[in-house]
């Protein structure tokens, strides 16, 4: 049986899925790279961010991270899907949409 | 000693569950099968029971509400019927790929429109692929029965299981019906113990994961194999059952099939009237016959086949259409079988009867198992797909 979400991998047998597929850890999403579904993506131009976080909480997800020094760090692509709301709220012209070069 | 009683079929299974004292009902009340949480919620106000009762504002939240409480780890029940087993479809195709042991009470009712309360079965076949096991009942004492055993069943293989019988003609009809004893009804179904739930101390668990392209199909493949293993369950419980109460079940039933020529296959309280139909026929030297359906999920194919392979004709009687300009879901199903297992001996046609409650009377079936006698003699199959008793 696979019961932590990392022992899932594609080769998994049906007779070794949990049933339901219930899983036997928390936070499983973490682990799930979901950043790989973006056309555009977010550009911090560091001069120009004042670190007024009005971008930290409007993330929906988990793509900025803060810092233990209570400022806003780079952006986090593995999860980020380029939705542009960080870009949209920035008051400062501090994040600027790019198309996303894979 | 067992108590003998007369109770409708609605009662008889909310004494069912009152006998159980499961953990949580949702419920959401719709004609005919009101009355199943109405006389347990009764049970619930008078603490004879400990159930969690949740009157909530819909089928949909009923079904969902089971499927929370099943989840944590309590043994959750509901009851519904016609347009409310449908507006939980959704939620019980969750219920039974997230391998959720949730029972079902349906007091059968034909679906919309026209507008119609009476009985047949095409909520219960509307929802034949949502992966529930479903035993259907002839009588009030089977209903009960049926009830008794499907927490065995359905805790055994992880998947949901809907007790069916037919709306008013059961589940209003007063019958004589032998009950259980409470000890022995509690001694033979158990407490629920999970393996995992949501709600156990110390330890993570994630329900209802999202299954990507290379997970999704091995799911369903593990579900299918639950489905395949609850026919040896079933056997199992009802052998327990009988030990216990004398009263015997399996997949089906045959009566008087020993040297049918003709029979009939067919679900639910109709049988009744069809064993009183082959009664007369006997009397008159027809060797006619009938198997009964009880369990339809896990479909019966290989009994069903071995019942059949020796007669010259038979009738599958479906109280719902598929409208597939063909047959009714059990014709589809029993010549499904019957080829599956090599038998192409046997004539079938496919009767459509009893929708929206009409009346299924001894004639009736005589005049079914005439056309059978005809098919036999002549080899000639005719119409295959009939209604029965409609007006032209």
């Amino acid at each position: 049986m696979s019961w932590k979400a990392s022992e899932m991998t594609p080769d998994v047998k049906w007779q070794d899925l949990t049933p339901g597929c219930a899983i036997f850890e928390g936070g499983t999403s973490a682990a799930v790279q979901t950043g790989d579904w973006r056309t555009m993506k977010p550009v911090l131009h560091a001069d120009k961010c004042k670190q007024c976080l009005l971008c930290v909480p409007v993330c929906p997800d988990l793509s900025i991270p803060m810092q233990a020094d209570g400022k806003r760090g780079d952006f986090d692509y593995f999860f980020c899907k380029g939705c542009g709301i960080c870009a949209n709220v920035c008051p400062f012209g501090a994040i600027e949409m790019v198309k996303d070069e894979k | 000693m067992s108590i003998r009683e007369r109770l409708s079929g609605n009662e008889a299974i909310a004494v069912a569950m009152k006998q159980i004292n499961p953990d949580v009902m949702g419920a959401f009340p719709i004609t005919p099968s009101t009355e199943i949480p109405q006389y347990f919620s009764a049970y619930v106000d008078n603490g004879e029971v400990d159930t969690e009762f949740i009157a909530v504002e819909s089928e949909h939240s009923a079904m969902s509400t089971c499927i929370g409480a099943q989840a944590a780890g309590a043994r959750a029940i509901s009851a519904t019927s016609s347009c409310g087993l449908i507006y939980m479809a959704e939620m019980l195709y969750v219920a039974a790929s997230d391998r959720l042991p949730i029972t079902l009470a349906v007091s059968c009712r034909a679906l919309s429109g026209p507008i119609n309360i009476n009985n047949d079965h095409s909520d219960a076949m509307s929802v034949r692929d949502s992966g529930w096991l479903m035993l259907f009942a002839e009588t009030n004492q089977e209903a009960y029965d049926n009830y008794l055993q499907a927490m065995r069943i359905g805790e055994a293989v992880s998947l949901p299981i809907m007790i069916c019988q037919d709306g008013f003609i059961t589940s209003h009809a007063i019958e004589n019906i032998e009950l259980v004893e409470d000890d022995k009804v509690k001694a033979f179904v158990g407490e629920y113990q999970p393996q995992h739930y949501l709600l156990k101390k110390d330890s993570a668990m994630a329900v209802g994961a999202y299954a990507t392209p290379v997970y999704y199909m091995e799911s369903k493949r593990q579900q299918a194999q639950a489905m395949l293993d609850a026919k040896d369950v079933i056997r199992q419980v009802a052998k327990e059952f009988a030990e216990m109460t004398g009263r015997e079940y399996g997949l089906i039933e045959k009566y008087r099939m020993e040297d049918a020529e003709e029979a009939i296959v067919i679900i639910g309280s109709s049988a009744g009237t069809a064993k009183a139909a082959i009664e007369q026929l006997r009397a008159q030297g027809r060797k006619v016959g009938l198997v009964k359906i009880r369990s339809f999920r896990p479909f019966p194919a290989e009994d069903l086949a071995e019942a059949l392979k020796d007669v010259k004709s038979f009738a599958v009687m479906d109280k719902s259409d598929s409208f597939n300009a063909h047959c009714g879901p059990l014709f589809a199903e029993t010549a499904a079988a019957l080829y599956a297992a090599g038998v192409t001996g046997p004539k079938g046609i496919s009767y459509i009867y009893g929708l929206g409650g009409r009346d299924v009377r001894v004639e009736s079936i005589c005049k079914v198992f005439d056309d059978l006698l005809e098919i036999s003699r002549t080899g000639d199959v005719g119409d295959t797909y009939r209604y029965l008793d409609v007006r032209e």
